[in-house]
């Protein structure tokens, strides 16, 4: 790697993780603490959004079912403290492990199929969970689960204060985004961004697809799974409307605005889609007629999302 | 003469709907030789490499890799017998760079890529091979440039690289000159020549002035029937060949290799 | 065993079926000849019963209504194939999810503004609200009976349209073979217009006929949508007669699995495991079925072989 000459999409990246690491010093300084509650928000969907991308962005496997991971996770949490198991590790191992299994098994499905059918299986198998959170009664079915008492890890790390719990979640995303971009260089990201590039190449050359390709898929999951068991922990509150089919879609608009298959983009997507729905719903009520429009326009004149933008280049050269 | 044979095919049958398009096809590849397969259009060339390289299954008969039968290994598992084939169409990996189509096909040849961590652009196992393959080709100027921008020719070459940076025993070329310049088209034919002997290579082509001055050995296929197996010579004065393909086409192929081949048309050791 | 629930739920079942087929069958037709994903297909099955609401209160007749609302749903089918749609087919699947979902969104913010949040009751005619003795036992409502009758005409039609006449081998050539339209030298646009226009129609009907059940309400395509993805993924892409049998197959076995799962289950567990497991496994059946067939065809039923 050569020294760092800041570009534009450098700049605009520090900038983002330092105005990000202030977040709550921010909230000292104006008193605002509804920030904090959406830098939040922000850090863990943008965990989700990454892990998103590694399929998407890198993969080319549009999965329309992300949101699932999601559900799944933050009922790892809400489930076991419904019975009074409050350890945090634990949760979190069961939201991954949950995850891995769930994405594995749905992958072994999904990735025999391509194109449309790919898209539609992948969201009738998120479907499928929503469907089955609805109907357990138990764990409150369609009115959701509230969880009484976070995640406990240890003396240090208590997560009912708003700002360590912000801190844990901002840690995991660097975490997250150095995972991620070790992966996609790795001979593992070599053969999955060539797959994405000329499947029937890859197989020519000796590369069994589709096994890479579930591996990639199972780790977005399993990421994805952790992000939810940190939004269980933040909403305190967990039903199945937070797997429903539109936030899968919501994922894909935040990846996508922000850059498909480019590192830092998925985070700003999801920071620009959250300011601009928290502006816009402030501002009209029935705002998401702008919303849709405004992604009709992302989807039909700017390619690349803001990623390219920032770095002068489309990025539409490789869609075939 | 099988017991020389590279790649033995025996009475390989192949028929899509009940028209035939390889019918009882019985060949012998020696190792070392290139070996040129020419016929008409529709002849079924293509669809003997598909079998070959495994993305088509034969209805009956066998292939014989080195003694073992691989009539129904699945394409992705071939090649790491050593089995490479190159695509009629430009097949190459258009949005990543030249250096990173060929670290991959390194990749390929080194197992499995079940590596998570390590960065692939930093390992020196991997970039060199890449950047002597190459080499080979005459391409390592282009190595950091994005493959989807470069000319045709370039992409063929890059091809090339890709084939053999797996280090093959036995590649299948198909039609490696289709759509060339003249210039492109001997660059391609003067890096085949270097392969000659090191490599075994199966090559299918149409333009007959290549095939001879590159194969060893010629089989004409006419319906999917092999017609003639022999060598370059014995195929210009056979008259089966002459009535069903070739006739005036082959009057226009000079005789002798060109003058700036230097190298000698000796046949292989069979 | 009690007959009269036993046929009404088969009823149900059947009328999810057919309300599913309306639904995929213009899907299938769109995915099998463009090749693009709409998402927004839910919204023009709300669009019909919102319509249809509004039109059943201006003339004071469901049936005027509806006749009034189905042109309406197909102007606003190929104003979106127009504005939207068409700009799409050039595009990877990826934009059209993306652009759909935009669509999805508008359309209910739009629909809020013109109706406001609540639902759209709409009364149905005396001859439809009432009855049909079948037996002394049996008694089946006679609205669902008209659905079912409707919907089943509707298949019928459709198959007439698309093997008995010119647009339709047009339309049967574009989805199995998209190339060979072009080759036949048939306007590509004006027929994508075409069968965006019939697909639109058909979901607007099936809103309009669910309405006076469930109300007009907002969002109300945005769940069934997904079923009839999987109804399509079941038939295979492009097949009309794979999106009736896995329609029929669809709606049987959800409605037949909520009502009955728990009593098959009650037969070898006990009845509190019975009843906490089956209603996760009902909800679950549809995509159960959908794995399994995919398992051993990845294209579907009646999908093209092959790649």
């Amino acid at each position: 790697m050569s020294l760092p000459t800041l570009t534009l999409r450098g700049f605009v990246t520090v900038l983002m993780l330092v105005a990000l690491a202030l977040v709550p010093q921010l909230v000292e300084l104006t008193g605002n603490a509804f920030l904090i509650d959406l830098a939040t928000r922000c850090v863990i969907l943008a965990i989700a959004a990454v892990s998103l991308n590694l399929i998407l962005g890198y993969g080319r496997m549009i999965s329309f079912g992300h949101a699932a991971y999601l559900g799944i996770g933050a009922y790892a949490v809400g489930i076991p403290v419904y019975y009074e198991i409050y350890n945090g590790y634990l949760h979190i191992l069961v939201a991954m492990a949950v995850s891995a299994v769930f994405a594995l098994a749905t992958g072994l499905v999904c990735l025999r199929t391509r194109g449309v059918n790919f898209i539609m299986i992948t969201m009738a198998f998120a479907q499928m969970v929503f469907f089955t959170f609805v109907s357990m009664e138990e764990y409150g079915g369609d009115d959701g689960l509230v969880i009484e008492v976070r995640s406990e890890f240890s003396r240090f790390i208590n997560l009912e204060d708003a700002t360590v719990l912000y801190y844990v979640c901002f840690a995991s995303l660097l975490v997250v985004l150095y995972l991620v971009k070790r992966i996609v260089n790795s001979r593992f990201g070599m053969v999955i961004r060539g797959t994405r590039g000329n499947e029937l190449r890859m197989q020519s050359l000796g590369f069994d697809t589709f096994r890479y390709k579930l591996i990639c898929y199972v780790i977005a999951g399993t990421i994805c799974g952790f992000a939810g068991a940190l939004l269980g922990n933040f909403t305190n509150f967990i039903s199945p409307e937070m797997m429903d089919w539109t936030r899968s879609g919501e994922l894909i608009f935040m990846v996508v605005l922000g850059g498909a298959g480019s590192l830092f983009g998925p985070v700003l997507g999801v920071s620009v889609f959250l300011l601009l729905e928290e502006f816009l719903s402030g501002l009209w009520l029935y705002w998401q007629l702008v919303f849709g429009i405004f992604l009709i326009l992302v989807v039909l004149f700017a390619n690349g999302g803001i990623d390219s933008w920032l770095s002068g280049r489309s990025r539409r050269s490789h869609d075939s | 003469m099988t017991a020389k044979a590279l790649l033995s095919i025996v009475n390989l049958h192949k028929s899509f709907g009940g028209v035939a398009a390889t019918k009882q096809v019985s060949l012998d590849i020696v190792k070392g030789e290139i070996h040129a397969i020419i016929g008409p259009n529709g002849a079924g060339k293509t669809t003997l490499v598909s079998q070959l390289a495994g993305v088509l299954l034969p209805d009956s008969g066998r292939i014989l890799f080195q003694g073992n039968d691989i009539t129904r290994m699945p394409a992705h598992r071939r090649p790491h017998l050593g089995i490479a084939r190159s695509f009629q169409i430009t097949s190459i990996i258009l949005d990543m760079t030249v250096l990173e189509n060929v670290l991959l096909a390194v990749q390929a040849k080194a197992g499995h890529s079940y590596r998570f961590w390590a960065n692939s652009g930093d390992d020196a196992s991997l970039v060199e091979p890449a950047m002597a393959s190459l080499e080979q080709v005459g391409l390592q100027n282009q190595a950091m440039q994005m493959a989807g921008p470069l000319s045709h020719g370039e992409h063929r070459q890059l091809e090339m690289a890709m084939v053999l940076a797996t280090n093959p025993v036995l590649i299948l070329l198909d039609e490696p000159t289709a759509g060339m310049g003249q210039e492109d088209s001997t660059r391609m034919v003067r890096t085949l020549q270097a392969l000659k002997g090191s490599r075994t290579i199966i090559l299918v082509e149409h333009d007959m002035n290549t095939v001879f001055t590159l194969a060893d050995r010629i089989t004409v296929l006419v319906e999917g029937q092999v017609i003639a197996t022999a060598d370059p010579d014995a195929i210009r004065s056979n008259p089966r060949v002459r009535q069903a393909y070739l006739g005036e086409e082959l009057d226009s192929i000079p005789s002798e290799p060109h003058a700036e081949d230097s190298m000698t048309k000796s046949p292989p050791a069979c | 065993m009690d007959w009269t629930l036993l046929t009404v739920q088969f009823l149900n079942g059947l009328q999810l079926g057919i309300l599913l087929f309306l639904l995929a069958s213009g899907l299938t037709l769109i995915f099998g000849i463009m090749d693009v994903v709409n998402l927004a297909h839910g919204s023009l099955y709300m669009a019909g019963a919102f319509l249809c609401a509004t039109f059943t209160q201006w003339f004071d007749s469901f049936f005027l209504g509806l006749l009034a609302a189905l042109p309406a749903v197909a102007i606003i089918g190929l104003l979106v194939e127009r504005i939207v749609i068409r700009r799409l087919y050039q595009r990877d699947h990826l934009d059209h999810v993306l652009a759909t979902f935009g669509l999805i969104l508008a359309f209910d913010a739009l629909t809020q503004m013109i109706w406001g949040p609540d639902g759209q009751v709409i009364p149905l005619p005396a001859w439809l609200d009432g009855q049909v003795m079948l037996t002394a036992d049996i008694v089946l409502p006679t609205y669902r009976l008209a659905i079912i009758t409707t919907g089943l005409l509707v298949a019928v039609g459709l198959f007439v349209l698309v093997t008995q006449t010119r647009l339709g081998m047009r339309i049967r050539a574009g989805a199995t073979n998209r190339t060979m339209i072009s080759a036949l030298g048939i306007n590509i646009g004006m027929l994508f217009s075409i069968v965006f226009g019939i697909g639109a129609v058909l979901a607007g009907l099936a809103g309009m006929m669910i309405a006076p059940i469930t109300e007009a309400s907002i969002g109300m395509g945005n769940q069934i949508i997904i079923v009839a993805f999987v109804v399509i993924v079941i038939g295979g892409i492009g097949s009309i007669k794979g999106a009736f049998i896995a329609a029929i197959l669809v709606g049987l076995i959800d409605t037949m699995g909520r009502s009955y799962l728990d009593a098959l289950f009650k037969l070898f567990m006990s009845v509190q495991n019975a009843e906490t497991s089956a209603p996760a496994i009902s909800a679950m059946l549809i995509y159960i079925l959908m794995a399994v067939i995919l398992a051993v065809r990845p294209t579907g039923l009646f999908g093209p072989r092959g790649h």
